[in-house]
């Protein structure tokens, strides 16, 4: 499964131009981080590709579809293919750790046997098998995130879309769940993520996207953050 | 949809009343409250209504023959009333039954009557009903024009105003029970939307990971399912105990022999199934309308 763009341009209704011509291909099992500016266009980049913006003109094509041709009633079904993670955790207040990550797999209407498996699977693989009864504000925000990758992934989706999952989180908490999306690439799931944080760019030495005034300045098989702070 | 998915829906659902306590609170006392004014509206109406039909079908038309006519021509002249459109029944009474009935109806003082048994200057009579009331008048003018008609009598004038009046209460009542309903389902969609505009990152969650609107929808759907019911419980309950002692109190005290009361059997177990319905058909509308806007992709 690929990830590849052709002449993608978007212009938001209120005349802001967020991207302005992209090509790019991402080949499956890829680790890529997609860097530049605030409000350079690496958010509605990675929105492009759970299609929760459609582009303006281009072509979007993910697991062989061109999302900007789907129907909105396709997308659930798109969605089931790619885990998401952002910076804010998305989980439901009112669920505990179990029940959140149960919900991914409800939502696709798996035995209520196989969601029992699958999540105690993923709450092992992130390391939180001994939370499952917590709610997450009994949890720490490094805690919060993984219960959110652990959603992203129990369907075991073949891309994971992250939007600065660690910009919340303290430095060294911040290498835990990167060490944890390092473990979930190695078993041959795309990561794209968005991010701000240099240290973990410049130190882990991946492909490297850099979006400026919504164009592709630069793109590096084992770059550097390239910006200061 | 798998039997586990529904279960879980209704799990759901179930669970979600719990957790937005205080917003299931507020929907599904928005829902008693209209109820309760609407039932109030209902029972009165159907009240009236009942006394206009009992009223309405009192009405006769009382066709009084010419004494020159034989009983050949009194055959051609029922033939003839009953080929009137919406005519329904035709009885023939005769001038002894006719003084009967007169004597009879005065009570104590009609004995002075028993003299005209000797000669009897009343009329041989035809009672005729229509198949609905309000065409009584047209009827009677009709009947008025055919030979060997004497008299045509119906209660002229007063029949007119009580059909009239009657008219008008349905009319008014009608329209009060609409309106009450639209600004039910008005108040129930608000709170509805606020506890669901609190929920909006649940839906934006459920979406994320793929659920289906239609998946989404469902436990809302339930939701409003239950509150609707929920808020019906107790106007169901405070009506049927108000009924049932108003009914009580009326028969034994009041009781005016034109105006009675639907019993409470089974009129109020009619009304309660009619609230229960609408409290589930406003909380399911509510909450599938506000859910609606927050389902586009």
């Amino acid at each position: 499964m690929m990830i590849e763009m052709q002449d993608v341009y978007k212009t938001y209704p209120n005349g802001v131009v967020a991207l302005n011509g992209i090509n790019v291909r991402i080949k499956q099992g890829e680790f890529v981080y997609v860097v530049g500016p605030s409000g350079a266009g690496k958010s509605t980049f990675i929105k492009m590709m759970y299609r929760e913006e459609k582009p303006t003109s281009g072509k979007i094509i993910v697991n062989g579809v061109n999302l900007a041709k789907i129907k909105d009633s396709k997308v659930p079904l798109l969605r089931r293919n790619i885990g998401v993670v952002f910076q804010d955790f998305k989980l439901l207040p009112k669920l505990n750790v179990y029940e959140n990550v149960a919900f991914a797999l409800e939502v696709i209407e798996e035995s209520p046997k196989a969601i029992r498996k699958k999540v105690m699977e993923v709450l092992d693989l992130v390391g939180l098998k001994h939370k499952v009864r917590s709610y997450p504000n009994e949890l720490s925000g490094g805690e919060q995130q993984r219960v959110s990758i652990a959603r992203s992934i129990v369907n075991s989706p073949k891309i994971v879309i992250a939007d600065e999952p660690t910009g919340n989180l303290d430095p060294e908490t911040s290498w835990g769940i990167m060490e944890l999306f390092e473990k979930i690439n190695d078993r041959g799931t795309t990561i794209v993520m968005a991010t701000h944080n240099k240290e973990i760019v410049n130190a882990t030495r991946r492909r490297v996207i850099a979006i400026e005034n919504g164009k592709i300045v630069r793109d590096e098989a084992k770059g550097e953050y390239g910006y200061d702070a | 949809m798998t039997l586990n998915t529904f279960k879980r829906h209704v799990r759901e659902s179930m669970k979600s009343l719990g957790r937005n306590g205080w917003m299931t609170f507020a929907s599904a006392s928005a829902v008693t409250v209209t109820l309760l004014l609407v039932g109030v509206f209902f029972v009165v109406m159907f009240n009236i209504n009942h006394f206009a039909k009992k009223v309405e079908n009192d009405v006769e038309i009382r066709v009084h023959i010419e004494l020159t006519a034989d009983s050949r021509q009194k055959d051609a002249l029922r033939r003839q009333i009953e080929a009137i459109p919406n005519v329904k029944e035709v009885r023939y009474s005769s001038k002894d039954e006719e003084l009967k009935r007169l004597i009879k109806s005065m009570g104590e003082e009609g004995s002075s009557f028993r003299l005209f048994e000797q000669d009897n200057p009343l009329s041989d009579v035809y009672v005729v009903k229509a198949a609905h009331p309000q065409d009584t008048v047209k009827i009677a003018k009709q009947i008025e024009t055919l030979p060997f008609v004497h008299k045509v009598n119906y209660g002229q004038g007063t029949v007119e105003k009580l059909f009239d009046a009657l008219k008008v209460a349905r009319n008014v009542g009608l329209v009060l029970i609409l309106g009450l309903l639209f600004t039910a389902m008005f108040l129930i969609s608000n709170t509805i939307k606020i506890t669901i505009f609190a929920r909006r990152r649940e839906i934006e969650i459920m979406r994320l990971v793929g659920a289906t609107n239609g998946f989404i929808r469902w436990p809302f759907f339930l939701e409003g399912l239950w509150l609707g019911m929920l808020g019906a419980l107790f106007p169901i309950a405070a009506l049927s105990i108000a009924y049932y002692n108003v009914y009580q109190v009326y028969e034994q005290w009041v009781s005016l022999p034109f105006f009675e009361l639907l019993p409470f059997s089974p009129f109020m177990w009619q009304l309660s199934g009619l609230l229960l319905v609408i409290g589930a058909g406003i909380g399911v509308w509510g909450s599938v309308m506000s859910v609606r806007k927050f389902l586009k992709v």
